[in-house]
């Protein structure tokens, strides 16, 4: 019985220094994740940012361009960063407005599904940028009703839509802004034009990163809900 | 709601017919949908391949108008795109010219040097060619197509391209159209060649541009075969004056006649370009596609639990595939011609059509029972998704419905094609993917036949079978511990960096798939930079063989059947258009000039050229072709003969340096083969130099595979030293851990199989199929007690059993021989885990009547205890000993009413049986808590006996059941029993025993264990039936359990319920399964987690009763389950331990297990589990799966299966061979890994 007792004992000594040890672990870990997630979206931001904005050029390219890759950096150098880092920021964001609200995001959290997300948004872009709209009435209803069918397909969660359109409002305004102050501009002539399209590409932007956001934020959900449970 | 209901029930009954016929007659449907979908995609052949190639259309000189701007008339015959003016009109005059006859006095510069002079007075009298009539006077300068400057990136070339001026190049660039330039270069040669990019050509050079004919033509070279130098002279004129022209050629011939030149004129031939792809548009295009490629991969990546995933994954990709075909042919067949550009849209309707749909139908039929028919299991599958696969599609038609109304032609189009490819797609997924699933089906079951008894699959449960299906020893299998991960995510492994990252780098290959990749995009740029003229010779092909192409249809018109109101114009050509080619081959072989032959290969020289010539050579001056076309005539032929005079007057003094040994004079016979010898040898180079850089690749490959790859595939078990009992569990990595070997405490005593197994840490209570109960002491594995079933063995059917009259204590040395020789039989008898959980058990027991005949009330002698702990039947391993993980304040001596008689016998050994009835019950249910054993009986008699260390004795018995007992809870001091007939009784067991001698048990240091009673013999105990609940279920009762106060029954009806243990009240009904309950988890944190016979593990929040999650995880029945903080283990009868995210239900990874040992785990902390194997147990971390170690048992249990494994708290396992039980202590193990 006295050897028992130890021996119990011991383990019990041993699991607390252990727990102790991996919840600092586990904190570190929660940062590493955050950073690597991070990392990712800016990355996946980037990449995205570059593609569609290569979509848009070649609405009014030449066909011979000089070089081809030239054109991958004829817009201002500093674009494919702030929409990387906007990227990013949402896709961080919605997790965490997720947990906030409550339980995480349920609906379709599959990779297959986040890949048929983007492959809609780009398709949207690829629609916006290549098929000719009678008018920009037009052009922007489409969008529109594409980039709702988006969430309605994908998300369909109340806080993914209302963050969809405040930061597609915000980033319309900031674009607008620029213009004004002539940061930036426009390769079409027609203003109208970009401004109609311009949200909805936003709101569908915002609820693809959300989507990727929220698939990566579920791994490590799972992978830190089961350090803290070692404890 | 009722329409709806009904249209439902519609749906659903016409999918499940439809799903027996497909699985009925696979092979006739599928040749069906074979057809079908050949039928469809036949209008397909029609389509003109796809690519940027140009497009060709002839037309006559004679009545060549310029096109008008709107189509009129005649759509069939002219191509939509030739309309309006072309940018250009290619005039070339084609020069041949040779120094004829050959003297041996010449230098190989000879041959080219003053051919080459000539273009220079060619040129003068081009451009001063004037042509007056009425109608004004023209020349060149007039009519030709002006251009500006060159693009900036192309100042290289200013020097040599025309700017401000005519569009008029020549080989006379290269020296600015000067001829003193040209007499004064030394070495003509290399200023052709300084502008020849190095490496890699790209599509058309500068020396093609300016000669105007493919660069192997031109004959000049210094070993040219046949001495002929061949160029050309290229306009582009802007307007097209026939008249000039006209005096242009008659001119030029005249002043330079071509002796045998018989080329035809007539023919003006439109080139139209379609769109260039540049590198900026591909790459949106290839981002699609790998989005596209990625959204396959993670979708098939789901399917699950078939026999050929990758079959059924290809199957799917089929599919869609075809059904994009079929939807792109059906609309090419009711006139619908696509305009999209198909290589941009096809991912998105990939994407739209989705293989959702594909998938939901795999998982539905593979989770319908399996048990049942393949036949019923894919209607059965088809009807449950019927629903939700029609609503979905008529969603998605309603949704490209609108599409289709939002009037943008592009988007109606792309709508059209998503509509009929997603019918196509329907039919194609009912016919062809449901009969493919059917197959794999089958083929899954027949292997399962092969691996399991048949009797297992659709046994009838009431009817009574031989003895309990022997299985056959397992044979040997390769490994027979494979564990697959799911996602490399939770792969952290405890390795040196190093290691990690060649892991990673074997794990995906990356190295190779990297190279895999550059040679596939090295290819293409090959392809596609055309560096052999293979693109173009395959163009030309395709342009002369194609019927629609353009160039096609002119010359075929010209054939020998004419309809006789042809203009006369035609008519005059034909007779000498036809014999032409053989006869200027004739006349070039014997009249002509040696050298100079005219053939009709030459009539359109322009067609060997790179068929990005004439865009590249446009876009210097940035004029794109793209989607515009240009207009090339018929060329003026020129032949110059030099004498050898004249090339000896024009050769530079530093020609005969260069000059290299003079060749042999070729024969004039090798003169017709020069250029096939030439073309044939380039072929044989590039072969060569193929071949060469593939054998080279593949050693590459090889030497990266060697150095990278460190698994050794199919060669388990011979190569590692360390293997030395056969095959040894490995992991992903081929990663062999270390492998230990302890030597066990034996407990030998049992005669016969083990059945029930309980305990509490301390104390370790047995009972095996003859009835007897065992009590061991868990530290030292003593034999502390027996208590001995008495009376009669009938001989039993293998006949190996022998009368003996009981048995004391003392007597097991001597049986320790007979009781091996016997255990063995009855381990042939059937592994309890095979067993089907209830039905199944009056038909194992019903069957041995001479078994339990042996089983006695009366018990010698009584086990220890302290805690509870359970172990019925058919639950067995690590669920055990969370049962008296319970917190409850020990059981409270209440002296509430006076004890009832106990029933007190001691040591009847010779005595008398009790009643009859009694001879027959086995116990088939075993519970220990405290120092009490509760044994449930299969007679009905709940018997709680009390232990101490000397005697076993029976303190109380109720027989007031009538059915038997099939499973037993012992939570605090009350026993729930649940019985055959489904009604579950509560007892009370109350000890009346004196004031201040209550004693505690167990550790003071370890909160969860709470301090058990301990009784003393001296104590009255009586067990009080207090309710019963008749109906508890319908249908036998299989699992018990009790935690937290509450008691959860799983029966064969398919519910679990859950009753309040205090009061015994029903508090909520379970549904959910669709087949018995096989196995239940509830533990003090109120997880209650059941398993059933359909594989499927549901997870409930006891608190509301509802649903939390529900999988299918396995084939066949659920085994066993454990819970931990994080996961879900769980065990079926497919030899699987599966490990479930507890908060996601999303399958981790899972461990196949040997045969028969499917259900024996346990789990020793929340990050280790313990899995037995043939001899041996393994540990496994279970937060990565990672096989930690592995521990074999000894020599004595080599080679049988654990059947049982239970973890006690004192980091012992004790598992059961048989009938012998092996404790192990694996502390040093444990320290390790912790």
């Amino acid at each position: 019985m006295p050897t028992c007792t130890a021996k119990e004992e011991q383990v019990l000594w041993k699991s607390s220094v252990h727990s102790r040890g991996s919840y600092n672990a586990a904190i570190a870990d929660q940062t590493a994740n955050l950073a690597i997630r991070g990392l990712l979206l800016f990355l996946i931001g980037v990449f995205l940012a570059l593609v569609l904005n290569l979509l848009q050029v070649q609405r009014n390219v030449t066909l011979f361009p000089p070089d081809g890759f030239a054109s991958i950096f004829s817009s201002a150098w500093w674009v494919p960063p702030c929409c990387g880092t906007a990227s990013a920021v949402i896709g961080l964001l919605y997790p965490c407005i997720d947990r906030l609200l409550g339980e995480p995001h349920k609906f379709k959290r599959e990779w297959s599904s986040v890949m048929r997300c983007v492959a809609v948004f780009v398709g949207i872009n690829h629609a916006s940028a290549k098929v000719d709209f009678a008018n920009n009435v037009q052009l922007s209803l489409t969008l529109a009703a594409l980039s709702i069918g988006l969430w309605w397909t994908f998300d369909r969660s109340c806080s993914g839509l209302g963050l969809g359109f405040a930061i597609a409002f915000l980033a319309t305004l900031t674009t607008q802004l620029l213009v004004y102050n002539g940061l930036f501009q426009y390769t079409s002539p027609d203003f109208l034009y970009v401004r109609s399209w311009l949200p909805c590409i936003f709101f569908a932007g915002v609820i693809t990163m959300g989507s990727i956001g929220r698939q990566l934020a579920m791994y490590e959900y799972k992978v830190v809900q089961e350090k803290t449970h070692q404890d | 709601m009722t329409v709806r209901e009904k249209l439902r029930q519609k749906i659903s009954a016409g999918f499940y017919w439809h799903g027996l016929l497909c699985a009925s007659y696979p092979v006739p449907i599928i040749l069906f949908t074979a057809v079908c979908i050949l039928t469809c995609c036949y209008p397909l052949l029609k389509l003109p391949l796809p690519g940027t190639g140009p497009v060709e259309f002839t037309t006559g000189v004679r009545d060549y108008m310029v096109p008008p701007q709107e189509p009129s008339g005649d759509p069939g015959e002219r191509p939509d795109w030739y309309r309006g003016p072309p940018v250009a009109y290619i005039q070339q005059v084609l020069v041949k010219a040779a120094v004829s006859p050959w003297d041996n006095r010449l230098v190989p510069v000879d041959a080219f040097r003053s051919p080459l002079g000539r273009v220079f007075s060619l040129l003068d009298e081009i451009r001063n060619h004037v042509h007056s009539d009425s109608s004004g006077v023209r020349s060149l300068e007039a009519l030709c197509l002006q251009v500006t400057d060159l693009l900036p990136g192309l100042r290289r070339m200013q020097a040599l391209l025309p700017e401000h001026g005519c569009l008029l190049v020549s080989p006379g660039n290269y020296w600015q159209n000067q001829r003193e330039l040209f007499d004064s270069d030394p070495d003509l040669l290399r200023t052709v060649q300084q502008y020849e990019p190095k490496g890699l050509h790209t599509s058309a050079t500068l020396k093609d541009l300016l000669f105007g004919v493919h660069g192997k033509q031109t004959g000049v070279s210094l070993n040219s075969r046949n001495r002929v130098v061949t160029y050309t002279i290229t306009m582009a004129l802007r307007h097209y004056d026939v008249r000039f022209l006209g005096s242009l050629r008659s001119r030029l011939k005249q002043l330079h006649p071509s002796a045998n030149c018989s080329l035809r004129e007539e023919h003006m031939v439109h080139v139209h370009f379609k769109e260039e792809i540049g590198v900026a548009e591909l790459i949106p295009l290839v981002t699609t596609y790998i989005i596209l490629f990625a959204y396959i991969y993670f979708s098939t990546r789901k399917i699950d639990m078939v026999k050929s995933k990758w079959g059924l994954a290809l199957a799917a990709v089929v599919t869609v595939l075809s059904s994009l075909l079929m939807s792109v042919g059906l609309c090419t067949l009711f006139g619908l011609t696509p305009t999209l550009n198909g290589g941009e849209i096809f991912p998105y309707l990939v994407v739209v059509i989705g293989l959702e749909n594909v998938l939901v139908l795999t998982k539905s039929v593979v989770s319908t029972p399996v048990d049942l028919e393949v036949k019923l299991r894919i209607a059965q599958g088809l009807s449950n998704e019927s629903w939700s696969i029609m609503k979905n599609m008529a969603t998605e038609l309603c949704i490209i419905l609108i599409g289709y109304f939002t009037l943008v032609p592009a988007i109606q189009e792309f709508c059209l094609f998503a509509v009929v490819g997603l019918v196509s797609d329907f039919f194609l997924q009912m016919l062809f993917f449901t009969t493919v699933l059917s197959i794999d089906i089958r083929r899954m079951e027949l292997a399962d036949l092969n691996r399991r008894l048949p009797a297992e699959a659709g046994m009838p449960p009431a009817k009574p079978g031989p003895l309990r299906p022997r299985e056959t020893p397992p044979p040997p299998r390769p490994s027979p511990h494979t564990i697959t991960l799911q996602t490399p995510a939770f792969r952290n492994l405890r390795l040196p960096k190093r290691l990690r990252v060649v892991y990673f780098l074997a794990r995906t290959r990356l190295a190779q798939r990297i190279i895999m990749a550059g040679t596939v995009i090295w290819i293409g740029i090959l392809l596609y930079t055309d560096p052999a003229g293979l693109r173009t010779y395959l163009a030309a092909q395709v342009s002369e063989q194609s019927p629609l192409g353009g160039a096609g249809l002119p010359h075929l018109a010209v054939a020998p059947v004419f309809p006789g109101g042809d203009p006369t114009g035609t008519l005059n050509v034909l007779p000498q258009a036809d014999p032409t080619p053989a006869l200027s081959e004739n006349l070039s072989q014997g009249h002509a000039p040696p050298g100079i032959s005219w053939g009709p290969e030459d009539e359109e020289g322009w067609r060997r050229l790179s068929y990005r010539h004439w865009p590249s050579f446009f876009s210097y001056y940035n004029i794109t072709l793209a989607k515009r076309y240009i207009s090339i005539l018929p060329v003026i032929p020129v032949t110059f003969h030099v004498t050898p005079r004249e090339a000896l007057e024009t050769r530079h003094p530093q020609d005969t340096r260069h000059a290299p040994p003079l060749q042999t004079d070729p024969s004039p016979n090798a003169l017709p083969h020069g250029a096939p010898v030439q073309t044939d040898l380039t072929l044989y180079k590039v072969a060569a130099l193929g071949l060469a850089a593939g054998v080279l690749l593949v050693l590459l490959l090889f030497c990266l595979y060697r150095l990278l790859c460190p698994r050794n595939y199919g060669q388990n078990g011979v190569q590692h030293g360390r293997r030395r009992r056969g095959d040894l569990p490995c992991d992903d990595y081929g990663y062999s851990p270390p492998v230990s070997e302890i030597s066990p405490l034996l407990l030998r005593g049992h005669n016969m199989d083990i059945e029930c197994l309980a305990s509490d840490g301390m104390l370790l209570a047995s009972c095996c199929l003859a009835g007897q109960i065992r009590v061991w002491d868990a530290q030292t594995g003593d034999c502390l007690t027996v208590i001995p079933n008495h009376g009669l063995r009938r001989c039993s059917s293998s006949g190996g059993w022998e009368h003996r009259d009981g048995w004391d204590a003392g007597a097991v040395t001597d049986l320790e021989t007979l009781g091996g020789a016997e255990g063995q039989d009855a381990g042939g008898a059937g592994y309890p885990v095979r067993r089907r959980a209830a039905p199944s058990r009056p038909t194992l027991f019903g069957d041995q009547p001479d078994l339990t005949a042996l089983i006695d009330t009366s018990f010698g002698q009584q086990p220890p205890s302290q805690a509870p702990s359970a172990s019925s039947g058919f639950d067995f391993g690590g669920l055990v000993e969370r049962a008296y993980l319970e917190h409850e304040p020990s059981v409270s001596p209440v002296f509430s009413a006076p004890p009832p008689q106990p029933v007190q016998r001691r040591r009847s050994l010779g005595d008398q049986p009790m009643a009859p009835t009694d001879w027959d019950s086995a116990v088939w249910a075993l519970e220990l808590r405290g120092n009490l054993i509760a044994a449930g009986r299969s007679s009905g008699k709940l018997e709680v006996c009390l232990w101490d260390a000397v005697e076993g004795s029976l303190r109380c018995s109720n027989e007031d059941g009538v059915s038997g007992i099939t499973a037993l809870a012992f939570l605090n001091n009350r026993i729930v029993a649940a019985r055959l007939n489904g009604s579950l009784d509560f007892f009370t067991v109350d000890i009346n025993k004196p004031l201040g001698l209550l004693q505690y048990r167990g550790g003071p240091g370890r909160g969860s264990m709470p301090p058990s009673p301990c009784y003393s013999s001296d104590d009255v105990i009586s067990c009080q039936l207090t309710r019963s609940v008749q109906c508890a279920h319908q249908k036998p009762i299989t699992v018990l359990r009790a935690a937290a106060g509450r008691v959860v029954t799983g029966s064969q009806d398919h519910t679990v319920r859950v009753y309040r243990l205090e009061d015994s009240c029903c508090l909520f009904t379970l549904q959910g399964h669709s087949g018995g309950i096989t196995a239940i988890y509830i533990d003090q944190t109120m997880v209650l987690a059941s398993g059933g016979q359909d594989g499927a593990i549901c997870l409930w929040d006891v608190l509301t009763g509802s649903r939390v999650s529900h999988v299918y995880g396995h084939r066949g029945d659920v085994t066993s389950l454990v819970c931990t903080t994080s996961c879900v283990i769980s065990s079926g009868l497919d030899d699987l331990i599966c490990i479930w995210d507890r908060s996601t239900g999303i399958k981790l990874y899972s461990i196949q297990q040997v045969l028969g040992c499917g259900a024996s785990f346990g789990v020793i902390s929340d990050s280790l589990l313990v899995t037995g194997g043939q001899g041996c147990v393994s540990f496994w971390d279970l937060n990565f799966g990672d096989l930690l170690q592995t521990v074999y048992l000894g020599a004595s249990s080599e080679g049988q299966g654990v059947r049982q494994l239970v973890v006690l708290d004192n980091a012992a396992i004790v598992c059961d061979f048989g009938s012998e039980l092996s404790l192990v202590y694996v502390p040093s193990v444990l320290e390790k890994l912790d």
